[in-house]
C-alpha cells in the first residue's frame, strides 16, 4: 500500500496503534478515534508526533479542539463511492484550519486522486502501484476548475474576472 | 438488478450462461467451449444448479470480454431448438420489440 | 443561449481526454467493471438491455443548430441513425459501443457538447423549463442561473460521490413547466415585497420507489447566496444521506426522516458559516456568465400578420396553430412545439435526418436555437408570426407537426423493457397503442390537455406518479401488468396520482385508458373541465367504478 506524499512515494514512518496496544514511545503514531479522545491529554504531551484514524460516519467538529497538536489525521473511504470523507476532509482544512498531515486510506485510487487533492488531502495510502506511479499525471488532468475548494487552485469564479473581458 | 454472484440460483430447467460483450455491449451467450457468441444456438445448455455455477463462475472471470454474465432461462422444442425463456430474454435476443425509428 | 469561452471547451476537451484514459484502462484490465462502472456512469455511460446508452447532457433543454447536427452525426456515426430525447432533457443513444466512445466524445466536444455527470451519485443535468427566456409570464431568464449551478456542481470535489443521484430544477415563471416540487432541490424564482428578485427553497421532492412532494425550507433567498446556500444542502445530503441501502438513499428519504424543518435547521447552521466566503456570489460574476448568453436581435414585427389569418382558413394549419404554437414575450413572434409523438411511433425519438432536417428550419426561423421539453417534444423558440405556414408546412413533411401536444396522445414514457434492464414491463408500445386508439384528433381535442405518462418500472423516468394517468409496469408471474394512477399533476399544485384499481396485464392496458377517457367525457361538468380538474372535483371512486364495472 504505498503511501504518496508530496508526489512521490515515501515511506510511513507512522506506526498504526491497534485497539489497546500500548503506544511506542518517541515513535510517530496513528491512533484509533476512541483512544485518541480518550487519551488525548496524555497525547498532548508525548515527544513524537501523534496522529488519529477517524471514520467517516463522526462528526470532525469533535477534533477541534486537539487539532493544533495533531500531526496526521486519516480519514476512511470504505469504498471509493462513499464521499463522506471529502466533506470531512474541506471541514478540516477550511472550517478548523487544521495545518497537518490529512491522509487519505481505505479504497483509494487514481481516478479519485485530483477531487482528494481539491477537497485538502496531501497524504494518500494507495491500493495501486501503478496508481502510485501515476500520481503526478491524475493531479494535473485538468486545468480549469470551477469551484474554489481547500487546494488554493484558483477557480473560474475569479479567474475569469481577472481576464480582459471577451465576448 | 442483483448480482450474478448474488444471485440464489436454483435451476429448474433448461439454462444457458448470458452477458454482454465488453467492447461493445452485444448480447451473448457462452459456448461449450468457453467462448462467447451472439447466436443462442451456439450457446451451452445446462439443467442442473451445480453444472450453471461453475460455468458461471468461468463466465465471471472472462473479465476482459464480458460483464455482467448471468444464468439465463431458454427453452428447448422438440426440434431441439433453443429459444429464449422468458421475454426479457427474447428481447435481450431478437432486439426490441417495436420497429427503430426510421424503419417505419 | 450560453457560449462557451475557453475555460468551458478546455474543461470538456480535458474530461475527453480523462475517459479515453479511463476506458484504455478498462480494456486492458487495469481497472476491474468494480471500479470502471462509477467512472463510465459520470460520463453518462449504461449498460442496457443490447449495448451500452451514452446519455448526453443538454443543459436546461438548450441546443444550437450546430449542436443538433452534432446530435445526427452521432446517430450515424456511432449509432443506429436515431436519438430519444428524456424526460430530463437529455438525449439518449441506445447502441453505442464503449470502444468507440471516446471518438464520440470528442466529436461532442468540439461542439460543445458532454456527458458529464448525466449519471451515477452526482448532481445531474440541471433543468428548467423548454421556454424559459421566451415565455410571457417568467419573471427573468432561469438558465443564466441554472449555468451556474451547472458550472459550480461539475466535477466537483466534494459531491461527486453522494449516497445516490441528486437532481434540480428551476423555474421563473408563475406557472411551473420545470416540476420543480419533483426535485431534490427545486427552485422558484419571484419577487419579494421589496421588488427583489430571489429563490423559494424546495428540497425532497422525488419520484421513483418513496415519491415526495418537496418542502420549502427557504422563503426567498436572495441571489447572492445560490451558491454557498446550495453548497449548505449538498454538504448536509454528502454527510447524512443513507450510504447503507440505495432504495433509501436519496435525499427526499433524508428530509422525510429528520424532518423539513430540523433538516432547515442543519442547512442554516452549516450555511452561516460560509455565506460570506468565496461563494458569496459576486454581481461581476453573474455579469459575465450572462454576458456569454446570446440572445437574438428579434425584429420588429407586429402580433397577427396577414400571412397567418390567410393561412388559418387551412384547417389542418389552423389546428396545428391553436394546438402547437404558444404566446412569446415579443411581439409578432411565437414559440412553436415539435411533436416527437407520432401516431404508432415511439414517444420522444427523432431520427438522423429529422435532427438535420429541425437543425436547418432552426437556422432559417429561429435563430438558430431549438428547446428540448421534459415531456419529450422539441421547440422552436424564436420564430416570427408570419413564418409559421411555411415552417408548418416544412414541419410537417419531416413528421414532427402532429397537433397533439399536451393532448392524450402525447405521451411521456420511459424506454421501458425493450431497451432498459431495470425495467419489469415495456412502456413503448404501450404508448405507440394508445396513441392508435385515440388516433382521431377530433376525438383528442374534445379530451383537451390530458397527460399520460408511462414508467417501465417503479424507479419512475417516465414520472408516471404526475400524470394526470399515469401508468406504472410491474412483473406478475412472469407477465407484464400495468398499475394505473390517476389525477397526478407536476405544476405548482404538484400531487400524486392515486391508484385506480388492481393492475391490468398488457392486453387490456389500452383498453383501460380508452375506458378512462370514456368515463371522463361521461363525469366531466362541462366541455371546459379539464381531466384533471374533474379528477379533483369527484375523485377517484367513480372513475374506478366504470373502468372496473366489466373486468
Amino acid at each position: 500500500m504505498p503511501l504518496v506524499k508530496a508526489g512521490r512515494v515515501v515511506e510511513d514512518r507512522f506506526v498504526r496503534v491497534v485497539d489497546d496496544a500500548a503506544v511506542p514511545d518517541g515513535a510517530a503514531a496513528i491512533l484509533p478515534a476512541a483512544r485518541f479522545l480518550a487519551d488525548a491529554h496524555d497525547l498532548v504531551l508525548r515527544q513524537a508526533p501523534t496522529g488519529v484514524v477517524w471514520p467517516n460516519d463522526r462528526k470532525v467538529a469533535e477534533l477541534a479542539p486537539y487539532l493544533d497538536w495533531t500531526a496526521v489525521v486519516a480519514l476512511v473511504f470504505p469504498t471509493f463511492r462513499d464521499g463522506r470523507g471529502y466533506s470531512q476532509a474541506r471541514l478540516l482544512r477550511e472550517r478548523y484550519h487544521f495545518r497537518g498531515e490529512l491522509r487519505a486510506t481505505g479504497q483509494v485510487l487514481r481516478d479519485q486522486l485530483l477531487f482528494l487533492q481539491r477537497a485538502g488531502f496531501d497524504a494518500f495510502e494507495l491500493m495501486k502501484d501503478a496508481d502510485a506511479a501515476a500520481f503526478a499525471a491524475a493531479v494535473r488532468r485538468y486545468s480549469v476548475f470551477y469551484q474554489p475548494a481547500a487546494d488554493g487552485r484558483a477557480s473560474t469564479l475569479t479567474a475569469r474576472l481577472a481576464r480582459v473581458p471577451q465576448h | 438488478m442483483t448480482s450474478p454472484l448474488q444471485q440464489k440460483l436454483k435451476v429448474t430447467g433448461p439454462v444457458v450462461i448470458t452477458a454482454n460483450r465488453l467492447g461493445d455491449g452485444a448480447v451473448v451467450y457462452r459456448a461449450a467451449d468457453g467462448t462467447w457468441s451472439k447466436d443462442l444456438a451456439a450457446a451451452a445448455v445446462v439443467t442442473t444448479t451445480p453444472a450453471a455455477l461453475e460455468l458461471l463462475g468461468a463466465a465471471i472471470s472472462d473479465k476482459l470480454v464480458v460483464v455482467d454474465a448471468y444464468v439465463a432461462p431458454v427453452e428447448v422444442t422438440p426440434q431441439q431448438r433453443v429459444l429464449p425463456g422468458n421475454l426479457r430474454e427474447r428481447i435481450r435476443c431478437s432486439g426490441p420489440t417495436v420497429a427503430l425509428p426510421g424503419q417505419g | 443561449m450560453y457560449v462557451y469561452d475557453d475555460f468551458d471547451r478546455t474543461l470538456v476537451e480535458e474530461r475527453v481526454h480523462e475517459f479515453r484514459d479511463q476506458v484504455d484502462r478498462r480494456l486492458s484490465g487495469e481497472l476491474t467493471e468494480e471500479e470502471f462502472k462509477p467512472l463510465r456512469l459520470m460520463n453518462g455511460v449504461y449498460l442496457q438491455l443490447h449495448a451500452y446508452m451514452l446519455r448526453i447532457a443538454i443543459p436546461y433543454g438548450t441546443l444550437s443548430s450546430d449542436q443538433m447536427r452534432m446530435l445526427a452525426h452521432v446517430a450515424r456515426r456511432y449509432d443506429r441513425n436515431y436519438g430519444h430525447f428524456t424526460t430530463r432533457q437529455n438525449i439518449q443513444f441506445n447502441w453505442i459501443k464503449l470502444k468507440e466512445l471516446p471518438d464520440a466524445m470528442a466529436d461532442l466536444a468540439r461542439a460543445g457538447l458532454h456527458g458529464m455527470q448525466t449519471s451515477g451519485n452526482c448532481v445531474r443535468n440541471v433543468t428548467t423549463d423548454q421556454w424559459a427566456g421566451v415565455a410571457p409570464d417568467e419573471i427573468e431568464d432561469p438558465r443564466i442561473w441554472a449555468e451556474l449551478l451547472r458550472q459550480h456542481l461539475t466535477l466537483h470535489p466534494e459531491f461527486s460521490f453522494l449516497p445516490r443521484k441528486f437532481k434540480v430544477a428551476l423555474t421563473a415563471a408563475a406557472h411551473d413547466r420545470a416540476a420543480v416540487k419533483v426535485h431534490d432541490i427545486g427552485l422558484r424564482m419571484h419577487r419579494n415585497g421589496a421588488g427583489e428578485t430571489g429563490f423559494e427553497v424546495i428540497v425532497g421532492g422525488g419520484l421513483g420507489r418513496t415519491p415526495f412532494i418537496g418542502k420549502t425550507i427557504k422563503t426567498f433567498l436572495p441571489k447572492r447566496d445560490l451558491l454557498s446556500y446550495i453548497e449548505a444542502i449538498m454538504r448536509t445530503y454528502n454527510q447524512y444521506g443513507r450510504r447503507d441501502n440505495i432504495y433509501k438513499a436519496r435525499m427526499k428519504i433524508l428530509v422525510h426522516d429528520l424532518g423539513a424543518e430540523k433538516f432547515a435547521r442543519e442547512v442554516e447552521e452549516e450555511w452561516q458559516s460560509i455565506k460570506d466566503g468565496p461563494l458569496a456570489l459576486d454581481p461581476a460574476v453573474v455579469a459575465d456568465i450572462a454576458a456569454r448568453f446570446r440572445y437574438p436581435q428579434y425584429e420588429l414585427l407586429a402580433d397577427n400578420p396577414p400571412e397567418l389569418a390567410s393561412a388559418r382558413e387551412d384547417d389542418r394549419f389552423r389546428f396545428w396553430l391553436d394546438n402547437a404554437v404558444s404566446n412569446h414575450k415579443i411581439a409578432g413572434h411565437a414559440i412553436v412545439t415539435l411533436s416527437l409523438k407520432p401516431e404508432g411511433g415511439p414517444p420522444g425519438d427523432a431520427t438522423a435526418a429529422q435532427m438535420d432536417a429541425i437543425a436547418e428550419l432552426a437556422d432559417r426561423y429561429s435563430h438558430g436555437e431549438i428547446r428540448v421539453g421534459h415531456e419529450q417534444n422539441l421547440a422552436l423558440p424564436h420564430v416570427a408570426q408570419r413564418d409559421l405556414p411555411a415552417l408548418w408546412r416544412a414541419l410537417d413533411g419531416i413528421g414532427v407537426a402532429t397537433p397533439n401536444v399536451n393532448l392524450i396522445s402525447d405521451i411521456i414514457a420511459c424506454p421501458g423493457l425493450d431497451y432498459c434492464s431495470l425495467a419489469n414491463a415495456r412502456s413503448i408500445p404501450v404508448a405507440e397503442e394508445i396513441t392508435r386508439r385515440f388516433r382521431d384528433l377530433d376525438l383528442a381535442r374534445k379530451l383537451g390537455p390530458l397527460h399520460i405518462n408511462i414508467s417501465g418500472c417503479i424507479n419512475a423516468c417516465g414520472h408516471h406518479h404526475i400524470g394526470h394517468i399515469g401508468i406504472l409496469g410491474v412483473e406478475k408471474n412472469g407477465e407484464e401488468y400495468y398499475q394505473v394512477t390517476i389525477g397526478g399533476r407536476a405544476d405548482e399544485s404538484a400531487e400524486l396520482g392515486a391508484i385506480l384499481g388492481p393492475a391490468v396485464p398488457y392486453a387490456e392496458i389500452a383498453d383501460v385508458v380508452e375506458d378512462i377517457a370514456a368515463a371522463y367525457l361521461e363525469l366531466r361538468a362541462r366541455p371546459d373541465e379539464l381531466f384533471i380538474d374533474t379528477v379533483k372535483r369527484i375523485g377517484v371512486d367513480p372513475f374506478r367504478e366504470r373502468v372496473y364495472a366489466a373486468r
